[in-house]
């Protein structure tokens, strides 16, 4: 494998759970609804998925852990959110520090365990073809997933009727209630999808990234997705083409950092976030293009009067 | 089952006063739940976690140590999310106030005076204010998310901590550890009673930022310029109020604070620079400004409580053996309670058991 391959695989393995956890929330914003908590959800399907893979033995066992796991700890956010009709941006912070919290707790059986390492699959024929096939065809199954989960979100938002519902409801919560569709039921799938994703992203991390738990693993990763996710104007190959960019940066520093070029280490593991503040200004400068963009309803409150 | 909605026709007066403890007891009964999942006597753990603290003098210090930073930190915060600017970084102002306080007693060392302390405070305040224009000046003028800058800023402060500790301040008789020279007598933040613990002025800060901001949202016009815009941007621009010099304002004004909270932990409590130096602060002192209904007077008494769950967390790690994540859980517990219970005061609950709807849906 030359260095040129290795990289690849390297950026690859980066940019999976952004995209994955990024996706998840694009769904969730176009509903409406502005969950902060990706962070929280993403540590909570780390250490869920890590934990069911130790206990099982089985890394595919695992993935379905993570994905739980961040699904169910979303209700909380819904439930808060969407019955109780409190504070999306607060209740989305709640939901990272608490998911900070209980994860460390949770976790901290499985300090320095060995782990279990979710292995790539090689595809037949395919993986045979030069610099491509090792590049893409000899990956993780949470890899290839993520690669699906795009083309099948793009599909479901804007060609399926579910979709448009949710679009609807994104953009105009008010008149989307009017014409008989459930707001709520629809934006507590929407919320469950995002933490889904935010769970299996996380259990790429603790499977494949670093097959081991380790504390606040998640590293900010969380906050990335959700920049990603205004990167893309809600858009999912967009946001596929972001999440690319974005652990391209993360792996260049890594590499920056063993040829030993002469910046400190520090300025270059700032890098990926530096990069996110930088992109959020080009992204967002133009006030009319993000207005046309956003989904109008994002983070409003919606009580139906009965 | 379902729950239903119904809009109050007023803010009810009765809850806004019972809903932040009901949020206590709340969270109380699910850590006694926690507790005895973990296979401890629930009552026992409780009693450690948030008695035992408060029966002591020396105690009562500690709790004081770690509630200023919390409602400097808060009152800052309060006046932000009460006009509508979502500054998530006071982790990183906390970091960069501390910074660049400690310029003057890392690099003029020899230089003895009693300018030093207030001019570290000075500078505390301004690095911190500084850190925080950078998502003011970005919300204002290119239209970003603020809560998406603030953030990824504290990563990039922690990052610059680290760097200069380890590279240009660290001290030359540390022995290779990261930690920078020790502070001198005169650049140490005085205790405030000190024949009976460490407490030191940083809570006398706190408590006057508490009382002074409560007094600006209450009687002058800015606190009212505050409040307007923070409801309504539209109404605020028909009184004549510029929503982009509120941004700047908001932002600036709880930076200093937080600086100011760096600076004085750092003066105070350590008495060095070193990579580590808030046990999250800043993102704590999220829950106590809500817990305190962004209401400065309110973000004293929650500060406190929140200080209580770091002095309970240790002392709970020692006498009960569980880990000290057990504070970051009761913490988030509580910021849900406080959320779901805010609820009362805008809505009335009724459960309804039917399956069917009823009217039209």
């Amino acid at each position: 494998m030359s260095i040129f391959e290795a990289i690849l695989l390297t950026v690859i393995t980066a940019s999976t759970p952004l995209v994955i956890a990024a996706l998840g929330e694009l769904v969730t914003e176009r509903s409406g609804v502005l969950n902060l908590g990706v962070e929280g959800m993403m540590i909570m399907g780390a250490v869920g998925a890590f934990a069911t893979a130790q206990l099982t033995g089985s890394a595919y066992i695992g993935i379905v852990g993570g994905v739980v796991s961040g699904a169910l700890f979303s209700l909380l956010f819904a439930f808060l959110t969407l019955t109780l009709v409190a504070n999306q941006v607060a209740t989305g912070l709640a939901l990272t520090i608490l998911g900070l919290g209980a994860s460390g707790m949770l976790g901290e059986a499985f300090v320095g365990a060995p782990g279990v390492r979710l292995l790539p699959i090689e595809i037949p024929v395919l993986s045979a073809i030069p610099y491509v096939g090792t590049v893409l065809f000899k990956q993780d199954l949470i890899f290839y997933l993520s690669i699906l989960l795009v083309i099948a979100v793009n599909w479901f938002l804007f060609k399926s009727r579910t979709g448009l519902k949710i679009r609807a409801i994104g953009d105009n919560h008010a008149s989307a209630h009017a014409l008989g569709i459930d707001v709520i039921r629809m934006r507590y799938l929407a919320v469950m999808f995002g933490g889904a994703c935010a769970g299996l992203a996380g259990a790429q991390l603790s499977l494949i990234y670093t097959p081991q738990w380790t504390e606040n693993m998640s590293g900010g990763r969380g906050w990335i997705a959700l920049a990603l996710v205004v990167f893309s104007s809600w858009r999912p190959w967009r946001l596929l083409a972001g999440g690319y960019l974005f652990g391209a940066v993360t792996i260049l520093q890594l590499h920056a950092q063993a040829f030993g070029i002469g910046v400190p280490s520090q300025f270059l593991s700032m890098l990926p976030y530096a990069a996110t503040v930088v992109v959020l200004i080009i992204i967002s400068h133009n006030r009319r293009t993000t207005l046309i963009n956003t989904p109008a309803s994002l983070g409003k409150a919606f009580v139906p009067d009965r | 089952m379902r729950i239903e909605l119904e809009k109050r026709p007023d803010v009810s007066k009765l809850f806004a006063f019972v809903s932040p403890l009901l949020a206590l007891v709340l969270t109380l009964v699910f850590g006694a739940i926690m507790f005895a999942m973990l296979g401890k006597d629930p009552v026992e753990a409780l009693d450690a976690f948030f008695i035992e603290p408060l029966l002591e003098v020396w105690s009562l210090h500690e709790l004081a140590i770690k509630a200023a930073p919390l409602i400097l930190i808060a009152v800052g915060l309060a006046v932000c999310y009460r006009s509508n600017n979502w500054n998530i970084g006071a982790e990183g102002q906390f970091t960069i106030g501390a910074i660049t306080g400690s310029y003057l007693p890392i690099i003029f060392y020899d230089w003895h005076s009693p300018l030093v302390l207030p001019l570290m405070l000075i500078l505390g305040a301004l690095g911190g204010a500084l850190f925080a224009a950078i998502p003011a000046l970005l919300k204002a003028h290119f239209n970003t998310n603020e809560i998406l800058t603030s953030l990824m800023l504290v990563y990039i402060a922690q990052l610059f901590l680290d760097w200069l500790i380890r590279g240009a301040w660290r001290d030359p008789q540390g022995f290779n550890f990261p930690v920078s020279r020790d502070f001198a007598p005169e650049a140490v933040l005085p205790a405030i009673w000190e024949e009976s613990g460490r407490a030191h002025w940083a809570f006398i800060f706190a408590i006057i930022a508490a009382v002074g901001a409560w007094f600006m949202l209450r009687y002058t016009l800015k606190g009212f310029e505050i409040v307007v815009l923070g409801q309504s941007e539209r109404a605020g621009r028909f009184a004549g109020f510029s929503s982009k010099k509120m941004i700047w304002f908001s932002f600036l004004f709880s930076g200093a604070l937080a600086g100011l909270a760096g600076i004085s932990e750092v003066s105070g409590s350590i008495g060095h620079l070193q990579p580590a130096i808030s046990p999250g602060y800043g993102f704590t002192a999220i829950i106590v400004a809500f817990l305190g209904r962004l209401n400065p007077l309110g973000i004293i008494a929650s500060g406190l409580v929140l200080a209580l769950t770091y002095l309970g967390g240790e002392a709970a790690q020692l006498s009960l053996g569980v880990s000290d994540k057990v504070t970051r859980v009761f913490q988030g517990l509580l910021l849900f309670f406080v959320l779901s219970c805010d609820t009362l005061i805008y809505y009335k609950i009724r459960l309804v058991w039917s399956r069917v709807r009823g009217g039209a849906a």
